[in-house]
This record gives structure tokens, C-alpha cells and sequence, in this order.
């Protein structure tokens, strides 16, 4: 990243530093954190990461700047106040955005094949690795004369064993 | 040989919905309300401040409820048409005042014109998130029940006035 | 007018473009020696024309030539000269040009340093590179010349959206782009393979070396995307699972199934035909991404301005070259030959099963990114699917994966026996688990997930280092140093590259565990501890940057007392775009990174800071840079550096029989290990 600052910026900082720390004496202050209730704020940020902004361009509610996203963090602060569930509150934005909210989809007729998607690839994958070793294995099984020969066997034998797969 | 077309078989299936795709906008959510109860409100006017208005008081007729704010660039787009279509007095708009600052809207509305029976205000934005609005502006049809029967997402256009709204409109007042 | 020597040169491009791409494939074909031989000048011309075409655009950014449409919507004259550069690939137009020059230059480096490759490879190497250029090439010229002028100019240009006004735009859309396009050569090899019949083991030789470099650039580019978007978006995320970085990836996930199964093929001369699918697979999900960033199809935060004409022109394209390719392959694919026997307990079948793996894993991120895609276009509502979905799956897939990474190098080639294999990883395995059980308490808290992650990571470190011992052990005489010299480069790059891969997951687990931050309202003088370090706030300043101001807070960091350094974030608002920024500032270290970013302004000088302690995080980039470093490594192997000092001329045919045995499994057959089979190489 390129980071310009001049002398003059340097200087103007530490006389910043200088008159504004030092006669208030405030050195050890501690920060006050930005949320009124850390509780909340942890649940509701862990609410927020698996929602989508609508007005923006993919991004979750927690990680937005955008209105809506500030409109809808107040919102689920108010509604934890409330003694919400979390399952609630996600009814509650579910019920007025639609499950595009949602990151994390639910299981639905509609989502079936996306969650159990990889599971059945895996399966197709892992079911055609084995029955293409053990087919090979017998294509190629029969083969044991010398490296010459093998060679020209085999073309042979492949253009068969495919003229018969056909 | 059919083994080997697998491949191709997959990547035009691919393919098909990818084209498919480009004819959609995925930005466009659909609202799930559509269907369901108008969610209730009762909110201060916007030009009598003192007044409420209950989203009960229209029940009976059919009505369209227009989300605004005066710091929305594309309202002002459909502005124009909303106020042909509230002179026509084909269907009663109501406003929804979004966030927005009072005497700026209520400026906006004189440069502009007033198109609507009763504006209502949302400081907060707290009606406007029961409704389900994300992108102002934003309009419902709702009708005699009080069911969101349309919602337009972005500015009212001559196409889907002409296409859909209005059309929706006549069927809704003829039921009972 | 320098505008118009640009389109001028677009169009003679495509003119020899088309030229590239058909006649040295016929003269190929039907062995007309002056047509073959036509190959490597025209696509040199080619690439001069274009690189002409692309310095007219960099001039015309440089100067701000606002009368240039492309010019006046990306670039203004307050904008810092290596920006107004940047600014050239910055926006659809100025990317597809970027493009098109890659592959120009891999074209071109193909013609140049392929002199030991029979002129008739490379004849239609280079001719299926110059149809890739032609689809290209119109779809610049048609639907997005980046010289379009505009009338009246304009009086300033609107700027280069703040964001992409960054180093990492300087350098990571390049690097992608040589690693997308750079599959493009490995696409044509396997066309070229194809088209010819003579799909063999040196095909596989001659691939390889391209695939690998590809495979690098694609590496290094997705990394400083992921670094870019860690310094620059202001929350410190390394990776979103957004469709424009996953449309990245499936050419990376398939990419390194490629690099894999073709050491199959060139060792051992098996799995040609899926060798070929993967070449096919990995060049079609580059211009998948391609579609995705540029049709607007999806939602994402990388995305150009989109437009459905360009859509739909790319998504023909895709359709005619993938669709042809794998016609081809139907065709061809079932009279090749099935290549060197082996056990189903062999280092083919392991990396076979890494392949399957590594393609399942691609196929679920496929599904994840276009599954909104899919329901919406059945007409079944919108719903959105995002990390969550992505991690639960990626996760369980890829942990055999990086299992058989530690247990593919030790086995052996052919066939290997489980139970001396056990014998050998029984201590690697109880070293990998009690580290992994132990490590997490040395963070402070022990937790499952990360002793998980460890001993996946750990795993593939110690087997890597019970493969050398038993390496060295078997290389024969002379002390280590002599041993250790002894080993192929290639076999360094592979653990280089598999150790990368630990390296990353010990930064992504360890990250992802104890990362911590605090967002705090800090007055001046006001202190806040976050992973043990204390952060005291200074204030801020104004400051004037060249396009924007900005202002700049002090925080000086601390850790026991001892000062540490001070840190700058920034908050900018840009002059032309008006639009804020946030800059975050980042102490990089070995073991951890201090992050803090600006947030609100509150009253009397007090500013929202928010400001993460993020313990090895650089672990997750350092990892990736050595799997580049890996790859790079390999391929500077004695066997690819081998001139075939045996130039082809009227002897075609014979020195084909010999090529065809020379790689070959039956005469490799007997080579159990690659020092072998390295010494083989070098008497051939």
C-alpha cells in the first residue's frame, strides 16, 4: 500500500499528540467498546455473518456498511432485547425477505440436491474410481509377454475390448 | 463411445442453464409476502402530523401503498407517472414516507406533485423492514382483504403499469 | 489517432489470428510443410500487433485521453500514474485486452521455446491458440473495443472505482489472467494431441512444463487477490466463497488434478484420455469464470459492469470451443491406449483417487455457485447460497484428499504393499497426532477443530520427511550433502508445493481459531488490549493524497510495555467519486498481524476503531507462495531443460516411433522410483 506522509504531517501529529494527550492526562483511559451490550452484540454478529444484504453486492449483513444492513442489525439488536430466539429472529427476516436472506439455505425440497449434492458426487466419484481400477485391471491383466510385444498387444486389445463397449 | 459423451452431456445441460440464467435478474428478489396479510401499521401523517393512519382504515378497497423518500433518485423517475395515475383515480396511492426528514418531504412533494391520498411517515424505517423493503422505491397492490396481492420492486414504469398493475387492479376491484 | 493505431492493430491481430488458426492446422493435417511453417511467424505478428494495441490503451490512459469512452469512465487526470496504468485492465474492455496479450505471449512462448517439439506439434499447438485468440479478438472488437471513442470528449474522466486504486490491482488481475489463459496452452497441447492421434507419454512431457507455469501464475494470482482483499476491504476476510473468487478456484481445484494426473502420463503413460478430459475441464472453467464476471448472471463483489449482449456472445463462445473440444474427445478418446498396469494399491490409484477427490471438490463449488442460478432459472424462487454451504462440504472432501497428500509420495509406483506402508507411516502418523494434540494448548485454548487442522497439516510435513529419509537412505553412497543433491528438482518442488499446502492450513485453522478483535469507541489517549498487545489511540490528522484526503489516525501499539510501533489507518473520501474508503493498517509479522481500521468519527476527536489481532494469518499466503515456489521448482527439472538434439526433419515418422518409445510404460516399466527413472531420461 502506498502510505504518503510528509514532515509537515509528521509534525502535526505529534504536536496533536502532545497538546491532546499529555494536559488531559488521560493515559491509561480504557476504550469504551462500540456495543452497549457485548452479549448481544456477539449473538447478533453471529446472526449477521450467515445473512445476505439485499441491496448489496454479496456481502453479509455483518460485514455491510449499507443502510439496510444497519436497519437490520438495530433490528435483531431490539429483537434479542426482546428475548427472542435466534430461530425467531431469522423466522422474523425469513417471513419478509425470503429465504435469499438466508447463507446458510435450509433443507427444503428445493435444496435437497445442493446438500446432499456432494455427498452423491462423492459417491459417483469414489463408485467409478473402484470399477475403473478393477476394470482395468482385467484389460490389462491378461497381458504378460515380453515389453515389445506387450506394447502392441495392448493397442489391439484396447480397440477390441472398445469395439465391444460401444 | 457413450461413456466418452458424458462430458459433452453435462457441460450443454451447464450450458442450457446458463443461458437461461442471463435472461434473469438475480438482484430481483420476489417478496414472499405476496399472498399474505399486509403487515399492520399505524403511523403519523405526513402532512398532519398529529393524525394516524391504520393500514385497517383501507380495508374494503383495493389501494396501492408506495414506499418513498424524498433522497431517492429513481422515485423521482416514476414520480410523474404515480401522479397520472392518482389524477386518473383508477386506484387510491398511499405513501409511505421512508426514513426521510419531514419538511424536505414535504418540499419534495410540492415541487414534484402529491400524488397520494394520505402520505405516512417511517422515521425509523421499522414499517418499512415488516414490509420487507430493500430498495426504494418500492409499491404494493394490496386488495379489498388486506392481501399483498403485487409488489413492484424498484421505480413504477410504463410497461409494468400497463402489463401488470393495472390489469391486477381490475380484476382485484371486481371481486367482492 | 493513437486510439485508432490500437483498433487498427485489433483488427490486423484478428486478421492473423485467423490465419494462426487455421492454416498451420490444415497444413498439419494434410502435411504441407509451408503452411506448418507459417505457424510461428504469424503468431509473433500476432502478438506484436496486439502488445501495439495495448500500449495505444496504456497511452491513452497515461495521457488521459478522456475522448476515449473506456478512458473517461475508469481513469482522471488526479489519478497517480501507476493507477492511470492499472486503470489500462481495470474495466471490462481494458481486462479483455489484458487478456487477449496473454495469450499472445503464451502464444508466442510456445513458438519460442518449443524447438525441440516436432514442427507439427507446434503447428497446431499454435493454430488452437489462434481460434481461442479469434473468439477473443471479435468479442473485443464487436461487443467491447476498449478504443470506442467519445464525442464530445470528455472534460474529466470519472474515475477508477477507489477500490481497484490499489497495488493489488497493480499486480493480481495480471497474474490471474496469465494463470486462466496460461491453461489455454495446456488446452491446445491436448487439441493438438487429440487432433493428431498420437496421444502419448511425450505429449504429456511436452504439456506439462505449460500446465505447471499456468498452474503457478493462477496460484500467485488467487493469493493476492485473497491478501488484496484482506488489506483493502476493512475487516480483515481472506476468502468469501463469492461466485467470482470460487470461479477462480474451480480452475485452480481442477488445475492441480491436472498437474497430477499428468505425471501419471508422462511416468507411466496411463490415464491419458482423463489426462486430456482435466486439459479440456480446467481451459473450460477459465472461461466459465470468464462468463460469470462479465454476464452479470450472478451477484458478486468483483463483478463489471455487466451487459447480456456480452453475456450471451461469451457464452457461445464457451459453447462452440468446449463442445468441440469434447466432441473431439469422444471421438478420439476411446482408441487410446489404457497406458502401464498397476495395483489397485499403487501410486497411480492413489493419485487417481487424489484426482477424483480434488473433481468432486470442484463439482460441489460448481453446485454451490450456480445453484441459485439453477432454481431460479426452474423457476423456484431465489435463495442464496454462501460459506456456510461451502465450508461444510469443502472440508470433509478435501480431508482424505490431503490424507493420501502424505501417503501418494512414499507409495510406490505400480504396486506397492499396505502393510510395509503402514509399517513406514505408523510413526509419522503418532507424531502428526500427539503434536496435534499437544500444539493447540501452546495458543491457550484447546480445541478440537484446530488439533484437527494440525494433524492434517502435521501429517503432510512428517511424511514428507519419512519420504526423504527413506529416499536418502536408499540413494547409495556418499554423505547427506551428496545424497541430497542427487534428488530431482522435481522431487523437491513436489514436497515444496505439499508442505505450501500445510503451511496454509495451519494459518487458516489457527487463524480462523484465535483470531480476536474489539470494536471500541476510543478517545484520544484512550488504550484498548486485543490478543495482548495494547493499542493506544493518538488522534487523527488530515491528510491530502493525490486523488483523495483522508484522515489518518495515530495508534501506537504496545506489548508489555514495550512500544512496538505505530500504526496509520486511513479513511479516504476520493475527489472525483466521492465515494469512502477505509485503509486499514496492518503490522505484518511472522506470527501474527495487528489489523486496525477506522470506523466512525464520534465527537471531540473520539473515532470508532476496530482492531483485530490475527495470529498467523500470513501463514495462509506464505503457504501459497510455496506451492508456486513448489511448482516453479519442478519445472526447472534436468528432464524438461533436455534438448532433443534429434531435429525432426524428413525423419518424421521415425522419430516419432522413437518418441512413442521413449515414453512408453513398458520401457519405464522397470522404474519403481524417479531416480531411476531420471537416469533413464538422461541416456535417452
Amino acid at each position: 500500500m502506498m502510505r504518503q506522509f510528509s514532515d509537515v504531517v509528521k509534525v502535526t501529529i505529534f504536536v496533536f499528540v502532545l497538546f491532546s494527550v499529555f494536559p488531559l492526562s488521560t493515559w491509561a483511559k480504557e476504550a469504551i467498546p462500540v456495543a452497549e451490550d457485548p452479549d448481544i452484540e456477539k449473538r447478533m454478529l453471529a446472526l449477521t455473518v450467515d445473512l445476505r444484504c439485499l441491496v448489496c453486492q454479496n456481502e453479509s449483513i455483518a460485514d455491510s456498511r449499507a443502510e439496510f444492513s444497519n436497519d437490520i442489525r438495530r433490528e435483531i439488536r431490539e429483537q434479542i432485547k426482546d428475548n427472542k430466539t435466534d430461530k425467531e429472529i431469522v423466522q422474523f427476516l425469513v417471513d419478509r425477505y425470503g429465504d435469499f436472506v438466508l447463507y446458510n439455505p435450509p433443507m427444503k425440497p428445493t435444496t435437497i440436491l445442493l446438500w446432499f449434492g456432494p455427498a452423491i458426487l462423492f459417491a459417483i466419484g469414489l463408485g467409478s474410481l473402484i470399477v475403473y481400477l478393477k476394470r482395468r485391471r482385467l484389460q490389462i491383466e491378461d497381458v504378460s509377454l515380453s515389453q515389445e510385444q506387450l506394447k502392441e498387444a495392448e493397442a489391439l486389445l484396447n480397440e477390441d475390448k472398445k469395439g465391444k463397449n460401444v | 463411445m457413450m461413456r466418452y459423451l458424458m462430458p459433452l452431456a453435462i457441460f450443454m445441460v451447464l450450458a442450457v442453464f446458463l443461458l437461461v440464467g442471463l435472461t434473469l435478474n438475480p438482484r430481483q428478489v420476489p417478496s414472499p409476502l405476496i399472498d399474505k396479510p399486509a403487515p399492520k401499521f399505524q403511523l403519523n401523517q405526513l402532512h398532519e402530523p398529529d393524525k394516524i393512519m391504520s393500514s385497517e382504515d383501507n380495508l374494503g378497497k383495493v389501494w396501492m401503498l408506495n414506499v418513498w423518500a424524498s433522497w431517492c433518485v429513481a422515485c423521482r423517475d416514476e414520480h410523474p407517472l404515480l401522479v397520472q395515475l392518482a389524477n386518473s383515480g383508477i386506484i387510491p396511492i398511499y405513501g409511505l414516507n421512508y426514513k426521510d426528514e419531514r419538511n424536505t418531504a414535504l418540499q419534495w412533494l410540492k415541487r414534484y406533485g402529491d400524488p397520494y391520498a394520505i402520505s405516512i411517515v417511517d422515521t425509523d424505517g421499522k414499517v418499512g423492514i415488516n414490509y420487507g423493503v430493500y430498495g426504494v422505491p418500492e409499491t404494493y397492490v394490496i386488495d379489498k382483504q388486506g392481501i399483498i396481492r403485487h409488489k413492484q420492486i424498484g421505480p413504477v414504469t410504463v410497461d409494468s403499469l400497463e402489463k401488470t398493475i393495472l390489469p391486477l387492479i381490475k380484476e382485484l376491484q371486481k371481486q367482492a | 489517432m493513437i486510439p485508432e493505431i490500437g483498433n487498427f492493430s485489433l483488427i490486423l491481430a484478428l486478421l492473423l489470428a485467423t490465419l494462426q488458426g487455421t492454416l498451420p492446422i490444415i497444413g498439419a493435417a494434410r502435411g504441407i510443410p509451408s503452411w506448418i511453417a507459417l505457424a510461428k511467424p504469424v503468431v509473433q505478428g500476432q502478438f506484436v500487433f496486439v502488445l501495439i494495441a495495448f500500449f495505444c490503451l496504456a497511452y491513452s490512459f497515461v495521457s488521459s485521453d478522456f475522448s476515449v469512452l473506456n478512458v473517461a469512465n475508469n481513469s482522471n487526470t488526479e489519478l497517480p500514474f501507476q493507477y492511470r496504468l492499472a486503470a489500462t485492465w481495470g474495466s471490462h474492455e481494458g481486462s479483455l485486452l489484458l487478456w487477449v496479450l496473454m495469450l499472445a505471449s503464451w502464444s508466442v512462448a510456445v513458438s519460442v521455446f518449443s524447438k525441440q517439439l516436432p514442427d507439427d506439434v507446434v503447428a497446431r499447438v499454435i493454430g488452437v491458440l489462434g481460434l481461442v485468440s479469434i473468439g477473443f479478438l471479435v468479442f473485443m472488437l464487436f461487443t467491447s473495443n476498449p478504443f470506442d471513442r467519445l464525442l464530445p470528449a470528455a472534460a474529466e474522466g470519472s474515475d477508477l472505482n477507489p477500490l481497484l486504486q490499489d497495488f493489488g490491482m497493480v499486480v493480481h488481475p495480471p497474474m490471474l489472467y496469465m494463470g486462466y489463459v496460461g491453461f489455454s496452452v495446456a488446452f491446445a497441447f491436448a487439441i493438438a494431441a487429440l487432433l493428431s492421434g498420437k496421444l502419448d507419454a511425450t505429449w504429456a512431457r511436452w504439456s506439462r512444463p505449460w500446465t505447471i507455469i499456468a498452474w503457478v501464475f493462477l496460484t500467485i494470482g488467487i493469493m493476492l487477490g485473497s491478501w488484496w482483499a484482506y488489506y483493502e476491504l476493512g475487516w480483515g476476510g481472506w476468502w468469501f466463497w463469492d461466485p467470482v473468487e470460487n470461479a477462480s478456484f474451480l480452475p485452480w481445484l481442477v488445475g492441480t488434478a491436472l498437474v497430477h494426473s499428468l505425471a501419471v502420463t508422462e511416468k507411466r503413460g496411463s490415464f491419458k484420455s482423463w489426462t486430456v478430459l482435466l486439459a479440456i475441464s480446467t481451459f473450460a472453467l477459465s472461461l466459465l469464470g470468464t462468463f460469470l464476471v462479465r454476464s452479470g448472471v450472478l451477484t458478486s463483489v468483483h463483478a463489471f459492469a455487466t451487459d447480456p449482449a456480452r453475456g450471451v456472445f461469451i457464452l457461445a463462445f464457451l459453447v462452440i470451443v468446449i463442445s468441440c473440444a469434447l466432441l473431439l474427445f469422444a471421438w478420439r478418446a476411446p482408441k487410446v491406449g489404457l497406458g502401464g498396469k498397476f495395483d489397485i494399491l499403487s501410486r497411480e490409484s492413489m493419485l487417481l483417487a487424489n484426482n477424483i477427490l480434488l473433481l468432486v471438490a470442484a463439482a460441489s463449488v460448481l453446485l454451490g455457485t450456480l445453484y441459485p442460478l439453477i432454481i431460479d432459472a426452474l423457476g423456484l424462487g431465489k435463495l442464496s447460497v454462501g460459506p456456510p454451504f461451502f465450508e461444510a462440504v469443502f472440508v470433509p472432501i478435501m480431508t482424505p484428499a490431503i490424507f493420501l497428500i502424505g501417503i501418494g509420495p512414499i507409495s510406490r509406483w505400480k504396486q506397492m504393499s499396505l502393510p510395509a506402508l503402514a509399517i513406514r507411516l505408523r510413526w509419522a502418523f503418532g507424531i502428526s497426532v500427539v503434536s496435534a494434540l499437544i500444539t493447540p494448548f501452546f495458543m491457550g485454548e484447546w480445541k478440537p477443530m484446530v488439533s484437527f487442522g494440525l494433524l492434517l497439516a502435521f501429517w503432510i510435513i512428517v511424511c514428507a520427511f519419512v519420504n526423504l529419509k527413506h529416499r536418502l537412505n536408499n540413494s547409495g553412497e556418499g554423505n547427506l550433502l551428496t545424497k541430497l543433491s542427487k534428488q530431482s528438482r522435481s522431487y523437491y518442488g513436489m514436497h515444496c508445493a505439499h508442505i505450501g499446502v500445510a503451511i496454509f492450513i495451519i494459518g487458516v485453522t489457527l487463524v480462523n481459531s484465535y483470531e480476536t478483535e474489539k470494536d471500541v469507541r476510543m478517545e484520544i489517549g484512550s488504550k484498548v488490549t486485543v490478543g495482548g498487545y495494547v493499542f493506544q489511540f493518538n488522534g487523527t490528522s488530515d491528510v491530502i493524497g493525490p486523488n483523495y484526503k483522508a484522515i489518518k489516525g495515530d495508534i501506537s501499539v504496545f506489548k508489555d510495555d514495550q512500544f512496538v510501533r505505530n500504526l496509520y489507518p486511513e479513511k479516504r473520501t476520493y475527489n472525483a467519486s466521492g465515494m469512502a474508503m477505509t485503509e486499514a493498517a496492518i503490522d505484518t509479522g511472522f506470527f501474527r498481524d495487528l489489523y486496525v481500521a477506522l470506523g466512525e468519527p464520534l465527537s471531540n476527536g473520539a473515532w470508532v476503531v476496530r482492531a483485530y489481532h490475527k495470529p498467523f494469518v500470513d501463514w495462509i499466503w506464505f503457504g501459497c507462495i510455496l506451492m508456486a515456489m513448489g511448482g516453479i521448482t519442478s519445472i526447472t527439472d534436468r528432464r524438461y531443460r533436455l534438448k532433443i538434439t534429434k531435429k525432426e526433419s524428413s525423419a518424421v515418422n521415425v522419430a516419432e516411433s522413437e518418441r512413442q518409445a521413449e515414453g512408453t510404460p513398458a520401457a519405464v516399466a522397470s522404474a519403481t522410483t524417479k531416480v531411476e527413472l531420471a537416469t533413464e531420461t538422461t541416456k535417452v
